[in-house]
């Protein structure tokens, strides 16, 4: 059985203009010791989905309207977000790397204090077992100097630094699964390199699920096992990697995939092909599929029938497509 | 002049910017950051020169000096064979025409209380390039052009989506028919999607009107799909420059090798054969850079030699340059 079953998860937002269906029947799994790879445009209700998981969705405007998010054995919508519950599974069981750190880590407190915090509430550390341990994890995550830094405050760090912080406070708990929000996003390539093989090498050993959330479809392709592709708060596609990348079915994925400049190709050899138009406004969506505007395999029964439910093309893959085409 | 000379736009010759970094009530200088430390290279008409390297490493500088909008603090920066390095700012102006920059930032770069219109008719009114009875015809044929409504003129920035505020951009840095244009990240704040339509777009223009490119950015599979030749830099100076193909072909600089082997390849089947050269420790601070070659304390391939003395960037053969002992 799955670790984590999110099912037909559905988190909407009230706005002034109208209702935003943020994530609409987000269905995905996380197994034990396993890489997954959510990957999507900006505004295609990735982070939503997560932070509902996390049970952090600012309410109003935002609510988790339907679904289930079963993590072992219980349903966390059952919980209240602030309850006794879900603050106990929230920073140790299940954890959180944001994109930018600085504004994710306070700035008027030392590392240490922000690493202790969570030790000491979760596990029940006294203070100096638990700066022991804060430590032992800054050198886990490669922080050189790891005792004199950890009194350091975070503005003291460099931008890579400050992510292994991030990193060290995510494992602080033995986490069962990790959530990666662009984690990467906001460093420089070389040190986008030494933070995901250090992410890797930290979850293999210690047999924790890490699911990584990204636009970038090179930083997942490396390391997931399985890859869930969104647009407009659906997902579209899901498959093993190899499946996503090597014969991908829905148009939006292949679309997006021969729209990416690739490393090795001659100059002038490949024009890109870009997918036409913009992605949706999702305030009031048409019932039908949301990239029927922009696609280019349309067929008749696309604008008559509604959003088409996902659907096996294959051994574990899915696709929500009424067409079926056989990829590049 | 031989004709080799006339065929180059810009020639950059051992061009330095610093930036002084002034302490207390008198403004002492107390040391500079080096942002372009003595680089040199040249752009052919017709070419893209692509400018790659990290956060910091000096490209838009270079990017800003070539624009002249710093004025360096020596080399010089020959431009259509005028060196407009020291020149006073009312001369430049005429060179500046032949010039245009589209920014990175969509949002930022234009006015918000413009109408789209006014932002691209702007320079052809700056350098009386037309009167008022033509200036509409012509902003609506720069809208054309990039592939924009006309009829959105009256608009302003904040009607238009991220991808079309990037058409607005192209369309101003068109506006007089320059023959250079600086391009410094023009497609890293677009979504995934959008970014292959502004791509194309400065390809087909450029193929349209004999456009010069030097096209800046951090993506190395971008910067490779786009440009011509490729100049990667790192801590304000340029490591390697050659061919954009022969630089993923045959990196010799070793700060190239691991740029090449950390940029992720949408493939797990290539990706799973790749070794990935995972570089040791941050990039030093530009203030107080290691002597000698700026990449050796954390190359991999150092050895003593290489924190002596600045290795020069060298010719191995082809059009192919790299600034390493080692190689």
């Amino acid at each position: 059985m799955a670790l984590l079953d999110v099912q037909e998860l559905q988190t909407y937002f009230h706005t002034e203009y109208g209702l935003v269906k943020a994530a609409d029947k987000v269905t995905f799994h996380v197994n034990e010791g396993e890489i997954i790879g959510l990957v999507g445009e900006s505004g295609c209700g990735k982070s939503v989905s997560i932070l509902s998981v996390m049970r952090l969705i600012p309410s109003p405007p935002g609510e988790t309207v339907g679904g289930k998010v079963i993590f072992e054995g219980k349903d966390l919508l059952k919980y209240q977000p602030n309850g006794r519950e879900m603050r106990a599974i929230r920073g140790s069981k299940l954890t959180m790397i944001f994109q930018e750190p600085m504004t994710s880590l306070n700035p008027v407190l030392t590392v240490s204090r922000q690493l202790t915090e969570t030790l000491e509430l979760h596990l029940d550390m006294d203070k100096r077992a638990a700066r022991e341990r804060a430590i032992e994890l800054l050198r886990m995550v490669g922080v050189p100097d790891a005792p004199r830094r950890i009194d350091d405050y975070p503005h003291q760090f460099s931008g890579g630094m400050r992510q292994r912080v991030m990193i060290a406070m995510a494992l602080s708990c033995n986490p069962a699964i990790i959530f990666a929000d662009e984690p990467t996003t906001a460093v420089d390539v070389t040190t986008q390199a030494q933070l995901l093989e250090l992410m890797k090498d930290l979850v293999t050993r210690l047999n924790t699920s890490l699911v990584i959330v990204t636009h970038n479809l090179g930083v997942v392709a490396r390391y997931a096992e399985r890859i869930y592709v969104m647009y407009a708060g659906r997902i579209i596609e899901s498959g093993r990697s190899e499946d996503i990348f090597g014969h991908p079915r829905h148009p939006y994925t292949v679309g997006l995939l021969n729209s990416v400049p690739r490393l090795g190709e001659r100059h002038g050899t490949r024009k890109l092909i870009p997918i036409y138009g913009l992605p949706p406004n999702l305030i009031n969506m048409p019932q039908t599929c949301a990239f029927l505007p922009r696609c280019t395999e349309k067929i008749g029964k696309c604008e008559k029938e509604p959003w088409p439910e996902l659907r096996a093309v294959g051994d574990d893959h899915y696709i929500s497509c009424y067409v079926d085409i056989k990829g590049k | 002049m031989d004709e080799s000379q006339n065929d180059m736009i810009v020639q950059v010759k051992n061009l330095k910017m610093y930036f002084p970094i002034t302490r207390g009530l008198l403004r002492r200088k107390v040391a500079d950051i080096k942002a372009v430390d003595d680089i040199s290279f040249e752009i052919k008409r017709n070419e893209t020169m692509g400018l790659v390297g990290e956060s910091g490493c000096g490209k838009t500088t270079t990017g800003r000096c070539v624009l002249r909008l710093y004025e360096p603090t020596s080399g010089s920066i020959i431009f259509t064979g005028h060196d407009i390095s020291k020149m006073p700012e009312r001369k430049i102006q005429r060179y500046r025409k032949d010039m245009g920059a589209i920014w990175q930032d969509p949002f930022g770069s234009l006015n918000p209380r413009q109408s789209a219109g006014g932002i691209v008719g702007d320079p052809l009114k700056v350098h009386h390039m037309a009167d008022k009875s033509e200036l509409k015809d012509k902003v609506a044929e720069l809208f054309r052009i990039v592939g924009l409504d006309p009829d959105m003129m009256d608009r302003v920035p904040h009607e238009f989506s991220g991808g079309q505020r990037q058409r607005i951009g192209v369309a101003r840095a068109l506006a007089c028919s320059p023959s250079l244009i600086i391009c410094d990240e023009p497609i890293s704040a677009l979504d995934v999607s959008i970014q292959a339509q502004i791509i194309n777009l400065l390809e087909e223009l450029q193929e349209k009107l004999g456009l010069t490119y030097l096209f800046i950015a951090h993506d190395l599979a971008v910067v490779q799909h786009i440009s011509d030749r490729v100049a990667v830099m790192y801590l304000g100076r340029i490591m390697e420059i050659t061919d954009s193909w022969e630089l993923y072909e045959n990196p010799l600089h070793p700060y190239t090798k691991a740029l090449l082997s950390a940029i992720p390849i949408p493939d797990p089947v290539a990706e799973k054969t790749r070794t990935r050269i995972v570089l040791k420790g941050e990039v030093p601070s530009p203030v107080a850079p290691p002597p000698g070659c700026h990449f050796h304390p954390r190359c991999q391939m150092a050895i003593p030699e290489c924190s002596q003395a600045r290795p020069p960037l060298r010719d191995v053969g082809n059009g192919h340059y790299v600034a390493c002992i080692r190689v």
